[in-house]
């Protein structure tokens, strides 16, 4: 968990750096462009979607003809504009797995204190927004569960802002929420946190870009092949068809695995609103011992 | 047993920073210890600059080829050898590890470092592998090098430094583009089960 973080410093003035920084220097920007004090991005939202909408149907008519689904992001999606020139443009080469990858890091709870799962008490009030408890489980492909390995979230808090030198935009602090947490899967591969709802946030990726409420999570499997990076999203939210990062997962089967379920059995009265989300890694591709497959705790080596 | 569709990966946005960094990250060993070798680079994008919010992490064997699994990556108590490390990169998009040279973890095999690539931009996450430049032999022997056009070889084939460290850059697109590996399908890059395109 980080030490004290200094809220001051993230009170500094605006930065004038776009985040968004696709467009190269010296593209040819029309030169007296009138643009926005805090949003220096000049793209409509028109301009994008359209461009969403055309990958989208392009999609649709390639699986009318046969192709297979897409399970994930495309790597080459140019609506979001940071992607264009950090994608590889040469195919992903096919590889087998060594040795070393058919292994995972091993975690434990020598690594991650068991408060580390609940953000909403890590200062000495409370904060602010609305308390959420996040519960679900990591499985990998065959569906077993991931025993003993670290869960890591991030977010922005209940007014969309991140604990950041490149966000300043207008939205509070909250003095009493880092929004980042962490916590080690049970031996059914169960995690659950409590945190604040995140508030939307605005991106600059192109004029008036907010993105949709979401919390990163990092995950580990049983081998370094599963490792995964992504986001969790709720149910419903106006923002989806608008957000190039949403979007860049073409199939609407394949989005809907990234957004949690509302479930009223599981809310707390009084206190918290639950969401579950399950996560599934990628196979396994090491031959298991029958100890393993029974379900390992994790904890071997402590 | 019934196959599950795996979840989807995002880009991990440039808000990592009070997540993933830790203490010690990426000092999988004391920095001067008996053993200790610097592996550095940059990374950069496909109009050549560097990358300022990429994060990385590296698995490996240890000194011997074998494979770690002791818990502690993330509280570092200087004398266990977990194999995991992680560096986020500076403003320079420069990345920094302390660690041993893998052994290899069988008879002749080429030893490398596991590395999986994070960064702002990029959609999902990428997996590639560092090996170390000595035992032409082995490396000659390697399935994943041989499968490679020398050109593109050396993109995963480090530089030793005259003081022993290692030195391999990341170029996320273009000329000298490194390779990217895909675990899941046989088939060409789309095919994959676990990352189509």
């Amino acid at each position: 968990m980080p030490e004290e973080i200094n809220l001051e410093i993230f009170n500094a003035d605006p930065l004038t750096e776009d985040v968004s920084d696709a467009a190269p220097e010296g593209a040819s920007k029309p030169a007296a462009k009138q643009v926005p004090a805090l949003d220096t991005a000049a793209e409509s939202q028109q301009i994008l979607s359209d461009e969403m909408t055309a990958l989208g149907d392009a999609y649709a008519q390639a699986l009318r003809n046969g192709a297979p689904a897409e399970i994930q992001p495309r790597l080459d999606y140019p609506p979001y504009r940071s992607s264009i020139l950090r994608h590889p443009t040469k195919s992903l080469q096919h590889a087998d797995p060594e040795t070393i990858e058919l292994y995972s890091p091993a975690f434990g709870h020598m690594d991650v204190h068991a408060l580390e799962s609940d953000l909403t008490i890590q200062h000495n009030g409370e904060p602010l927004g609305e308390r959420i408890i996040v519960s679900g489980r990591v499985l990998d492909g065959d569906g077993r569960p991931v025993a003993g390995q670290l869960v890591e979230i991030w977010q922005a808090n209940s007014s969309g802002r991140y604990i950041h030198k490149r966000d300043q935009h207008p939205a509070p602090l909250d003095p009493n929420f880092t929004g980042v947490g962490r916590c080690i899967t049970g031996a059914d591969g169960s995690y659950s946190f409590t945190t604040i709802k995140p508030g939307a946030y605005p991106w600059k990726n192109h004029l008036n870009a907010w993105r949709p409420a979401h919390i990163h999570f990092s995950l580990f499997g049983q081998e370094f092949t599963q490792r995964i990076v992504t986001q969790m999203y709720f149910p419903g939210d106006p923002l989806f068809a608008l957000d190039p990062i949403y979007q860049s997962i073409v199939d609407q089967d394949a989005r809907d695995r990234l957004v949690a379920t509302y479930n009223h059995d599981q809310t707390k009265p009084e206190w918290a609103l639950a969401y579950n989300w399950d996560i599934v890694l990628t196979g396994s591709k090491r031959t298991w011992t029958e100890n393993e497959a029974l379900g390992a705790d994790g904890e071997q080596s402590e | 047993m019934s196959k599950l569709t795996p979840t989807p990966g995002q880009t991990v946005g440039p808000f990592y920073g009070y997540a993933l960094p830790y203490a010690k990250d990426r000092e999988l060993l004391a920095p001067g210890s008996a053993g200790s070798v610097r592996l550095q680079g940059t990374v950069y994008d496909g109009a050549g600059n560097p990358v300022p919010d990429a994060i990385l992490e590296i698995w490996q064997a240890d000194a011997e080829g074998k494979v770690p699994q002791h818990t502690g990556s993330l509280v570092r108590d200087g004398y266990t050898f977990t194999g995991f490390g992680r560096s986020a990169v500076g403003n320079t998009g420069v990345f920094t590890f302390t660690t041993v040279n893998p052994g290899p973890t069988a008879p002749g095999a080429a030893p490398f470092i596991a590395v999986v690539v994070f960064a702002r931009g990029l959609m999902n996450r990428l997996f590639t592998r560092v090996y170390l430049p000595e035992n032409e032999e082995a490396l000659a022997a390697d399935p994943l090098l041989a499968s490679l056009d020398p050109e593109r070889r050396r993109t995963l084939i480090a530089r030793r430094d005259p003081d022993g460290g290692l030195s391999w850059d990341i170029r996320l697109q273009g000329e000298d583009e490194t390779v990217f590996l895909d675990f899941e399908g046989a088939g060409p890059a789309g095919a994959g089960a676990g990352d189509a395109r």
